[in-house]
C-alpha cells in the first residue's frame, strides 16, 4: 500500500497519468476507501481494445467491464496485487501498463539507470586520462629564464 | 493541376538527385562551379515541391474526389479550412509535407548559408540532397498523393471527425518544422565529418538552425498537448503514448544539443559528443517518423501484413543512421580535442544535462520500443504506460531540474559551485516558502507534489536570479541596472524564459495533477453540480446543427461561491454527417490560470446525462510555459553573436555589461 502510494506520488509528480475518468457515477463503489482503490488499480490496467489508454481513461465498452470487474474483485475481498493477478491470469501481461519487475523485464527496468550511471562513468574516466594527458610539465630551468628575459624586455610584470 | 502536381513532384526527385551528387563531387575535387549548383538546385526543388504541395491542396479546395487521397480523406460539405488542413490528415499528405518542409530547410540554407565556406555549403546541401532523394522516392513509390481513381466518386469520405479542428492547421506543421529542421543540423555534422575539419564557427552556425528546430519543436508538441486536452475530452494533456513519445525523443536529444552545441562554440570542447548529438537528434527524429507511418505501433503484426511502406522507410532509417554512424566511427578520430575544463565549471553543468538528457531521451525510447522488439521477437505482448515513466522518466530529470538554476550562473572552465549556491539563496528561500505553504495550507499529505511544486519554483525564481544578477540589481544604481539590463546579450535572456518556462509547465503539470477537483455525477435539467465553489446548473439539452455535423449541447450556466453568474459552460455530443461517427466537444472555461472543464457523458434511458466536470488549477501554465520556452529560443535566435560577422558589436558592449562569469 505504502509503495503503490508512493507509485501515485510520483505518478502526480511525473505530469503522466492524466487522473481523468471516464467512470460513472453507478460504476461507483458506496464506500470512498474502496472506490479509491479501485480507481488506483484502474490506472494500471490497460483497455486493451484501446491505443494506449488505461480503463480509468476510456470510454469503451471493455473498459467499463473492466472496470467493474475491478470493483467485484475488490468487494470480493482481494488485495490490489491479487486484483492485478487475477486481470492478469485472464487478460495476460499485456493488461497492466506497469510492466512487472521481472528477469524478463530486467532490460527495460535497468536500461535508464545502467545507462546513467555508464554515462556518468564515462565522462569522469573520459575527464581524468583527458587531464592526464594535457597535463604540461613544468617549465625546464632553461625556458624559465628565457620566459624571464623575454617578460623583462616587454617591461612586464609575471603575473 | 493534379497531374502538374505529381510531374513536379518527379521533378523534385531530380533535383534532389542532382543535389546529392554534383555539389559534393565539387566539394570533394575543387570544383567551385559544382558546388556552386547547389544554390540553385535547392531552391528549384523547394519550389517544386511546393507546386506539387499546391496542387494536392487545390484538388483538395476543389474536392476532386477522382483523386484517391481526396477521396479518402475530405467531404464536400466540410469547412474550407477542413478542407484545406485535411491535406496532410493522412499519411500521404503529411509525407508531402515532410519533404514540403525539408526543401523549405534546403532553400533556407542556400539563401542564408552566404558566410559559409563553400566547400561546407555544398556539402551540407549534398547531405540535405540524400534525405530528400530517399522520402521524395518513397512517397512516389509506395505512397503518392496523386493517385486517381476511375470512375470518381460522387462524394468524400470525410475527414476523421477528430481531426476537423484547428488543432490540425498548426499542431503538424509546427512538429515536422521541428523534427525536419534537425535534418540541418544533422547535415551540418556529416558534412564535419566528411570535410574532417570542425571548430567553433562550425558551431556558432549550427546553432541557430537547431534553436529553430527546437522552438518550432516545442511549439508543436505544446499545441499537441494542448489539442489532446481539449478534444479527447477528458483532460489529460500527456499520455506516454508511442506517437507522443516519437516527437519527445528528439526534442530532448535536440534539448541537449542546443546545450552541448554552446560549449563547443564558446570553448571548443565537446566538439565530437556534439557531432554525434546532432546525428542522434535527427535519428531519433526518423525513428519517430517509421514509428507513426509504418503502422509498427498498432501492432508489430499488423506491420508484417502490409509492410511495403514500413519496411522502405526502415531502409531509409537503417542508411541514414547506419551509414551516420560509420562515417562517425571513421572519422570522428580525426577531430581535435578541445579546451580543457573542471567538473565544477560551466562546460561541466552543460555536460551534466547532456547527460541526463540522453538518457531520458534513452528511457523513452526503451519505454517506446521494448514492447514492439519483445513481440517481434518472443509473441509476448506488454504494455508500458505511464507508471512506468513515472518510476524511470521521473527520477531521472529530477537532479537535472535540481542543477538547472546552477548552470548559467557557474563560470567557464573553473567555477566556484559556493559561490552559486550564495547567490542562489533568494531563489531556494522562495522554493522552501511554497513547499511549507502547500504543506500547511493546501494539503498535508502531499508531500512529493508539493517538494515538485517547490522545484518548479527553484527554475522559475533561479531564471530570474541570474538575470537579476547579470544585471547588477541590488549593487549597483536602479538605472545603470536597468541599462545593464537591456544590454544584456539576448542569450542571456533566452536561456532564463526557457529555463523559466520549463519551471512554469512543471507548475502548472503538478498543480492540476495534484489539487484538481472532480466531480462525476448524473444529471436531469435543473439540477446543479458544485466543483471547487463553482456551481454549474444543468439547463437542458439544445439541438443544433453546424455545416457537416448535427449536435446536442449541453448548456450549464454557473456562478462562482458567491452567487455571481459567470456565463455558460456548454459541451456537445456531435454526430458527423457523412461517416456517422461521434464526438464529444468538451466545454472549457478559463478562469485566472485554471480552467473549468466540463465533458458531457452518455444520456441515460431517464433522461438523465452523466457530467464530468474538473476543476484544473493552474492548468493553463502548462502549455504557456511552453510558450514562454518558444520565447526564449525565438530571442536567442536573434542574439548578434549567431549572426556571423557582427562580433566585433559585442565587444563594444563588454564594456557596458556586468562583470560576469561568462565574459
Amino acid at each position: 500500500m505504502k509503495l503503490l502510494r508512493l507509485a501515485f506520488a510520483l505518478l502526480i509528480l511525473l505530469a503522466a497519468a492524466a487522473p481523468a475518468f471516464a467512470v460513472r457515477p453507478d460504476e461507483m463503489l458506496k464506500d470512498p476507501k474502496l472506490e479509491a482503490r479501485a480507481r488506483e488499480i484502474s490506472k494500471e490496467v490497460r483497455c486493451l481494445v484501446c491505443q494506449n489508454e488505461s480503463i480509468d481513461d476510456s470510454n469503451a465498452d471493455l473498459a467499463h467491464d473492466l472496470r467493474v470487474l475491478v470493483r467485484q474483485r475488490i468487494l470480493a475481498g482481494d488485495s490490489n496485487p491479487q486484483v492485478l493477478d487475477y486481470l492478469v491470469s485472464r487478460y495476460g501481461e499485456f493488461v497492466l501498463l506497469k510492466p512487472r519487475f521481472d528477469l524478463r523485464n530486467a532490460l527495460l527496468w535497468g536500461t535508464p539507470f545502467i545507462l546513467l550511471v555508464a554515462g556518468g562513468v564515462f565522462v569522469f574516466g573520459s575527464w581524468r586520462s583527458r587531464r592526464r594527458r594535457q597535463q604540461v610539465p613544468p617549465l625546464s630551468e632553461e625556458e624559465a629564464t628565457r620566459l624571464e628575459a623575454i617578460l623583462a624586455e616587454n617591461g612586464g610584470e609575471p603575473r | 493541376m493534379v497531374e502538374t502536381g505529381h510531374f513536379a513532384l518527379v521533378l523534385a526527385f531530380a533535383m534532389a538527385l542532382v543535389q546529392s551528387v554534383v555539389p559534393l563531387v565539387g566539394a570533394r575535387t575543387g570544383n567551385e562551379r559544382m558546388m556552386a549548383v547547389g544554390v540553385p538546385v535547392a531552391l528549384t526543388g523547394f519550389l517544386l515541391t511546393a507546386m506539387a504541395f499546391a496542387a494536392l491542396v487545390s484538388a483538395y479546395v476543389q474536392s476532386d474526389f477522382s483523386v484517391a487521397n481526396v477521396w479518402e480523406n475530405s467531404h464536400s460539405l466540410q469547412p474550407l479550412l477542413y478542407k484545406i488542413t485535411g491535406t496532410w490528415g493522412n499519411h500521404e499528405g503529411s509525407m508531402l509535407l515532410w519533404v514540403l518542409i525539408l526543401t523549405f530547410f534546403g532553400a533556407l540554407v542556400a539563401v542564408f548559408g552566404r558566410n559559409l565556406p563553400l566547400s561546407l555549403r555544398a556539402t551540407v546541401l549534398s547531405v540535405q540532397g540524400w534525405i530528400g532523394a530517399a522520402f521524395f522516392l518513397f512517397i512516389l513509390l509506395t505512397s503518392n498523393p496523386f493517385r486517381r481513381i476511375f470512375p470518381a466518386p460522387i462524394e468524400g469520405r470525410e475527414l476523421n471527425p477528430i481531426l476537423q479542428d484547428i488543432g490540425l492547421a498548426i499542431h503538424p506543421p509546427l512538429l515536422y518544422l521541428g523534427y525536419v529542421g534537425f535534418s540541418v543540423a544533422f547535415s551540418f555534422a556529416v558534412a564535419a565529418l566528411i570535410e574532417g575539419r570542425v571548430d567553433a564557427a562550425w558551431a556558432r552556425w549550427v546553432r541557430p538552425w537547431t534553436l529553430a528546430a527546437w522552438l518550432f519543436l516545442t511549439g508543436g508538441i505544446t499545441m499537441g498537448s494542448y489539442w489532446a486536452y481539449y478534444e479527447l475530452g477528458w483532460g489529460g494533456f500527456w499520455f506516454w503514448d508511442p506517437v507522443e513519445n516519437a516527437s519527445f525523443m528528439p526534442w530532448l536529444a535536440g534539448t541537449a544539443l542546443l546545450h552541448s552545441a554552446l560549449v563547443m562554440e564558446k570553448r571548443s570542447a565537446l566538439k565530437i559528443w556534439t557531432i554525434l548529438l546532432a546525428i542522434l537528434t535527427f535519428s531519433l527524429s526518423l525513428l519517430g517518423t517509421f514509428l507513426v507511418r509504418s503502422g509498427v505501433l498498432t501492432s508489430v503484426h499488423a506491420f508484417a501484413t502490409d509492410p511495403s511502406r514500413g519496411v522502405f522507410i526502415l531502409c531509409i532509417l537503417t542508411l541514414f543512421i547506419g551509414g551516420s554512424f560509420i562515417l562517425f566511427a571513421l572519422r570522428a578520430g580525426n577531430l581535435t580535442a578541445g579546451g580543457l575544463f573542471h567538473p565544477i565549471s560551466r562546460e561541466g553543468a552543460l555536460v551534466l544535462n547532456n547527460l541526463f538528457l540522453t538518457t531520458a531521451a534513452a528511457t523513452v525510447l526503451v519505454g517506446t520500443l521494448y514492447p514492439l522488439v519483445l513481440e517481434a521477437f518472443s509473441n509476448n505482448r506488454i504494455s508500458v504506460g505511464p507508471p512506468y515513466f513515472a518510476l524511470t522518466f521521473v527520477p531521472v530529470m529530477i537532479p537535472l531540474l535540481l542543477a538547472v538554476p546552477f548552470g548559467p550562473l557557474l563560470a567557464w572552465k573553473r567555477g566556484d559551485l559556493l559561490a552559486v549556491a550564495q547567490r542562489l539563496y533568494f531563489a531556494f528561500g522562495a522554493a522552501l516558502v511554497v513547499v511549507l505553504g502547500v504543506l500547511l495550507f493546501v494539503d498535508r499529505h502531499a508531500v512529493l507534489a508539493a517538494c515538485g511544486i517547490g522545484i518548479a519554483v527553484w527554475l522559475i525564481f533561479g531564471a530570474l536570479t541570474d538575470i537579476a544578477l547579470k544585471s547588477g540589481i541590488g549593487k549597483v544604481g536602479p538605472r545603470i541596472a536597468l541599462r545593464r539590463f537591456l544590454g544584456l546579450p539576448r542569450s542571456m535572456y533566452g536561456t532564463a524564459l526557457a529555463h523559466a518556462g520549463l519551471g512554469l509547465t512543471l507548475l502548472g503539470i503538478l498543480a492540476t495533477l495534484t489539487f484538481q477537483a472532480e466531480k462525476i455525477v448524473s444529471l436531469k435539467p435543473g439540477d446543479t453540480v458544485t466543483v471547487a465553489g463553482y456551481t454549474l446548473t444543468f439547463k437542458g439539452i439544445v439541438a443544433d446543427r453546424g455545416k457537416n455535423y448535427t449536435e446536442a449541447r449541453a448548456e450549464f450556466p454557473f456562478t462562482d461561491a458567491s452567487g455571481q453568474p459567470l456565463g455558460v459552460i456548454s459541451s456537445a455530443k456531435r454526430i458527423f454527417v457523412a461517416s456517422q461517427t461521434p464526438t464529444t466537444e468538451s466545454g472549457i472555461r478559463t478562469i485566472g490560470l485554471g480552467q473549468l472543464y466540463l465533458s458531457l457523458g452518455d444520456a441515460d434511458k431517464d433522461g438523465s446525462y452523466v457530467v464530468r466536470v474538473w476543476w484544473k488549477p493552474l492548468v493553463t501554465l502548462i502549455w504557456f510555459g511552453g510558450l514562454v520556452m518558444m520565447a526564449g529560443g525565438a530571442i536567442s535566435i536573434f542574439d548578434r553573436r549567431l549572426r556571423v560577422g557582427a562580433p566585433s558589436a559585442r565587444r563594444a558592449k563588454a564594456g557596458l555589461a556586468a562583470p560576469q562569469p561568462s565574459s
